[in-house]
């Protein structure tokens, strides 16, 4: 009786959550399977029109060079993180972390000027005497906008996976003979796996999805999977093939998502990201 | 030693590569000139230029109201469905869990289009909107956050606590809530960071006239880059500099007393 | 970002987050409710819809002074939003999701609104200052608003080239094939909206812009696509900005985006091509949603006042179609053509006129094509 009166606290939730998150997602796959009132594929299966699949193909290109790059950058930076013997390693921590409380606007607005063709990197270069970068409104431009936006969410969870590694493991390899990348490979990394794998969904969901970034970095030129839902919703009033190319981006997060919970539970780390 | 010089010249690099960009607008917002490579002299006009901008003012004004009370309000809500959640079987456990993932794992996109379609359906588009908006997918943060610590929290004290014949809001004050208190707070810190920097779904949601500083900063930048934006981030972010710190320090300190 | 927080809030920081949150959230909330009703803006919704306007035009349109002194002259809040190119404003208007009050855009969208039923005629008897307004516009709207019941114009101009003269020759900008050289290649920008991009591409086909038939269009979408590799960006209101930046050399635009960028480059120049272009007038209308049609014609007669409609012109800098304005003006602007399009231009030029719902499905799958990387 008392534990059914504690469920009743739940009450409000299960409202919320049924009005605002099953409702919704009902809708979406009403839009996606049904046109005037009749079920249809065609609407999912825009997906294999040329322009739709061009734009998931450079999505997805996109979307694994960011990840990519942000954890060949932030793996290092966390080993050198972890071990550094200063003072107040918190404070460099959170110096490098402190970027992501950014408005992220703001932080591609800074790369939108660094990167201009007469901007600042450029009359730099120029006055070196070196060749020009001219990657603006380019997909170059896009995954460098994409790693500086992300980058703190991959460092965090694998610095985080990193602080739990006990230092006896290291030093009981190390006596035993191991070689420093011996030791990487089979005790660091196998320990910080869910680490990376969480970082890894933290970073590629955002950047497979993102249109903003791709439409102020990509001068109109480039289109992403993104900017094609935000075009058939904003612009172009099909909702129906907004709809299913959503229900497919859906699928593809949640797909990405069991493969990596896959991965990322045969440790019991703690920082899954459920 | 080459290592430890290696690995210092990385980590400067890096630091390099994050803040050089913020050094940059930060230098422009003094600058006379509007030029972006031209160095025009110090001025601050461009602050009170921000400042006395509307546009910057309203977008500055309206987030800080969505997330205070977006945070609040799914603090609440996230808080009473956790001690609910908690006290379920594990079947109805599971699907409540599962329902609260869809969110959080969901692209933002996504999950900002489903939230459109629902209240195009219902509604018009408003304040109210985007507030149900961020409140929605602020709840998980909370729930995830507070969770953990009632299970670990003791169940009998409070049911002892009721034996005595406390009456359950009291039993709840005095045993209950000194236990998740860590957990329900840094729900709201969560909460208040994830709203703060959401721009998707806040972009599909809105009402007219309605701006926060994501969604201003995307249609500004799109009409061309005004220097009072290089102002807005150098407050924006000395300001949140601060308050991290402050919270980081104090961390450090109690820890220390420990 | 979740992990941040758990490992650094949740054990550690009770009170001391305790008291920053609620010193800051009280504060805050404070600082915002005070501010709310001093200036009675967004936070009461019910309280607004009394009486409040909700304004769509195009960005960079309107001077935001207009908007506060307006508030401040009536009363009546005005809730402000802004779109980037005709077919955006379409579909915000379309789906429901707003109820608009006033709406500026531009011919060949309120014509095919205006097939569709969606507008109310306005009493422009009751505008003190109808008689302000040009009759030759008047005329141009005609072409859709036959009697001049719907639409009331706000700026016209033209479709034209701007370029920076010590980069580009004269003679090449006589012809829209210069969008298409060379030697202009990553030096070029185009219109980031789907007719005035296509229209540079018709007319360099010698086609009509207002061309329908699939094979035309696709010969325009072929010769668009060869051109992207030279592209620059695709771009609407950033553009005077990079022109005077010195980031493209050569840009398509309209007329008073060009005049805005040689204010402050005096290099660039305007012109319209030998093979013609497309001389459009933006127009405000009331759209079937309009709540309050009083305090909408309050705001459309508002703009028509010779200060707010000179405060207006010399921020957007486009061609007025207020008199009084443009007696004002002194000689040289009057000559320029990126401000005031000539006579001998205006000839030359042809004016959209609206597509059908299929054709414009059409367009938007071509255009689609186009940006597809």
């Amino acid at each position: 009786m008392k534990n059914f009166k504690k469920q009743l606290l739940a009450g409000p939730y299960l409202m919320w959550m049924l009005g605002f998150i099953i409702l919704p997602m009902l809708l979406i796959v009403y839009y996606a399977f049904f046109s005037n009132h009749k079920f249809t594929l065609s609407n999912v299966l825009a997906i294999t029109s040329e322009v739709n699949f061009k734009a998931i193909l450079l999505s997805l290109k996109v979307g694994i060079l960011s990840t990519l790059i942000c954890l060949l950058l932030s793996y290092p930076l966390a080993l050198i993180l972890k071990n550094i013997k200063f003072k107040n390693q918190n404070f460099i921590v959170f110096l490098f972390m402190l970027p992501m409380w950014m408005n992220f606007m703001l932080r591609i607005l800074a790369w939108k000027i660094l990167l201009s063709k007469n901007g600042i990197l450029n009359t730099l270069l120029f006055n070196l005497n070196l060749p020009k970068i001219q990657i603006l409104n380019t997909p170059s431009a896009i995954i460098f906008g994409m790693v500086y936006d992300y980058l703190p969410f991959m460092l965090l969870p694998i610095y985080n996976s990193m602080a739990h590694v006990k230092k006896d493991y290291i030093e009981a390899a190390l006596d035993l003979g191991a070689s420093r990348t011996r030791i990487l490979f089979q005790i660091i990394i196998p320990l910080t796996m869910s680490g990376i794998v969480s970082g890894i969904v933290m970073v590629f969901v955002p950047t497979l999805t993102s249109f903003a970034i791709s439409e102020l970095l990509g001068g109109g030129k480039v289109l992403l999977i993104g900017n094609v839902i935000e075009h058939n919703f904003m612009q172009g009033m099909r909702w129906g093939i907004g709809s299913g190319l959503s229900f497919v981006l859906m699928v593809f997060v949640f797909i990405s998502m069991i493969l990596s919970s896959k991965f990322g539970e045969d440790e019991k780390g703690g920082t899954g990201v459920i | 030693m080459i290592k430890k010089t290696l690995s210092n010249i990385y980590l400067v690099l890096i630091f390099l590569f994050l803040y050089l960009p913020l050094f940059v607008l930060m230098t422009l917002s003094f600058n006379d000139s509007k030029s972006k490579v031209i160095w025009g002299g110090f001025t601050l006009k461009w602050y009170s230029r921000c400042f006395k901008s509307e546009t910057i003012m309203n977008a500055f004004f309206t987030t800080i109201q969505i997330t205070l009370l977006a945070a609040l309000l799914s603090t609440i809500l996230g808080t009473l469905a956790a001690i609910g959640i908690s006290s379920m079987k594990k079947k109805s456990k599971t699907i409540y869990l599962g329902a609260t993932n869809i969110p959080l794992l969901n692209a933002d996109i996504v999950t900002g289009i489903s939230m459109m379609l629902l209240f195009v359906k219902f509604t018009n588009l408003s304040f109210v909107t985007v507030l149900i908006a961020h409140i929605t997918f602020n709840i998980p943060y909370v729930i995830l956050n507070v969770l953990p610590k009632i299970q670990q929290a003791n169940k009998y004290t409070y049911e002892a606590a009721l034996d005595l014949g406390a009456s359950p809001i009291y039993a709840f004050y005095k045993v209950t809530w000194p236990e998740i208190r860590a957990g329900v707070f840094s729900g709201f810190l969560m909460a208040v960071t994830m709203s703060l920097d959401d721009f998707s779904i806040t972009y599909f949601t809105k009402g007219p006239g309605i701006n926060t500083l994501s969604t201003m900063l995307y249609t500004e930048l799109r009409k061309g880059i005004k220097p009072e934006l290089y102002a807005l981030s150098t407050i924006l972010f000395f300001t949140v500099f601060i308050l991290l710190l402050a919270i980081n320090i104090k961390n450090n300190q109690k820890q220390h007393r420990r | 970002m979740k992990h941040f927080f758990k490992k650094d809030f949740s054990h550690k920081t009770k009170k001391i987050s305790l008291c920053l949150v609620l010193v800051l959230s009280l504060s805050q909330v404070f600082s915002a409710c005070g501010k709310t009703k001093n200036r009675d803006s967004h936070a009461t919704p019910i309280k607004n819809n009394v009486n409040s306007i909700t304004v769509l035009n195009y960005g960079k349109y309107m001077d935001e002074d207009v908007i506060k002194k307006f508030e401040k002259e009536t009363g009546i809040h005005i809730k402000y939003e802004e779109y980037e190119n005709p077919e955006e404003m379409y579909t915000k208007y379309k789906s429901g999701s707003i109820k608009y009050d006033v709406i500026c855009t531009s011919e060949y969208m309120i014509q095919k609104l205006m097939s569709e039923n969606e507008l109310k005629k306005i009493d422009f008897k009751k505008l003190s200052n109808y008689n302000n307004i040009d009759s030759n516009v008047l005329e141009l709207n005609q072409s859709y608003d036959s009697k001049n019941q719907y639409a009331l114009p706000y700026f016209y101009g033209t479709l034209g080239i701007l370029y920076d003269t010590k980069k580009v020759s004269k003679a090449d900008v006589q012809s829209w094939n210069c969008l298409w050289n060379k030697k202009y290649n990553n030096e070029i920008i185009m219109e980031n909206s789907v007719r005035d991009t296509f229209a540079a591409a018709l007319k360099k086909l010698n086609y009509s812009i207002n061309d329908t038939n699939p094979k035309h269009l696709n010969k325009a979408l072929s010769i668009l696509e060869k051109q992207k590799e030279h592209v620059y960006a695709y771009m609407v209101d950033e553009t005077a900005d990079e022109m005077v930046a010195g980031n493209a050399k050569i840009a398509l635009c309209y007329s008073g985006e060009a005049a805005t960028a040689m204010e402050s480059k005096s290099s660039l120049a305007y012109t319209v091509p030998k093979e013609g272009s497309n001389v459009w007038v933006d127009s405000w209308f009331i759209p079937k949603t309009c709540k309050s049609k009083q305090n909408a014609i309050k705001f459309l007669d508002f703009l028509c006042r010779d200060d707010i409609a000179t405060a207006n012109f010399d921020y957007v800098y486009y061609a007025s179609p207020i008199k009084s304005v443009v007696k004002k003006q002194p000689k040289d602007v009057l000559e320029n053509e990126a401000v005031f399009p000539s006579k001998k231009t205006l000839e030359n030029c042809e004016i959209f006129t609206m597509l059908n719902q299929k054709t414009t499905d059409y367009y938007s799958d071509l255009w689609m094509k186009l940006k597809a990387y």
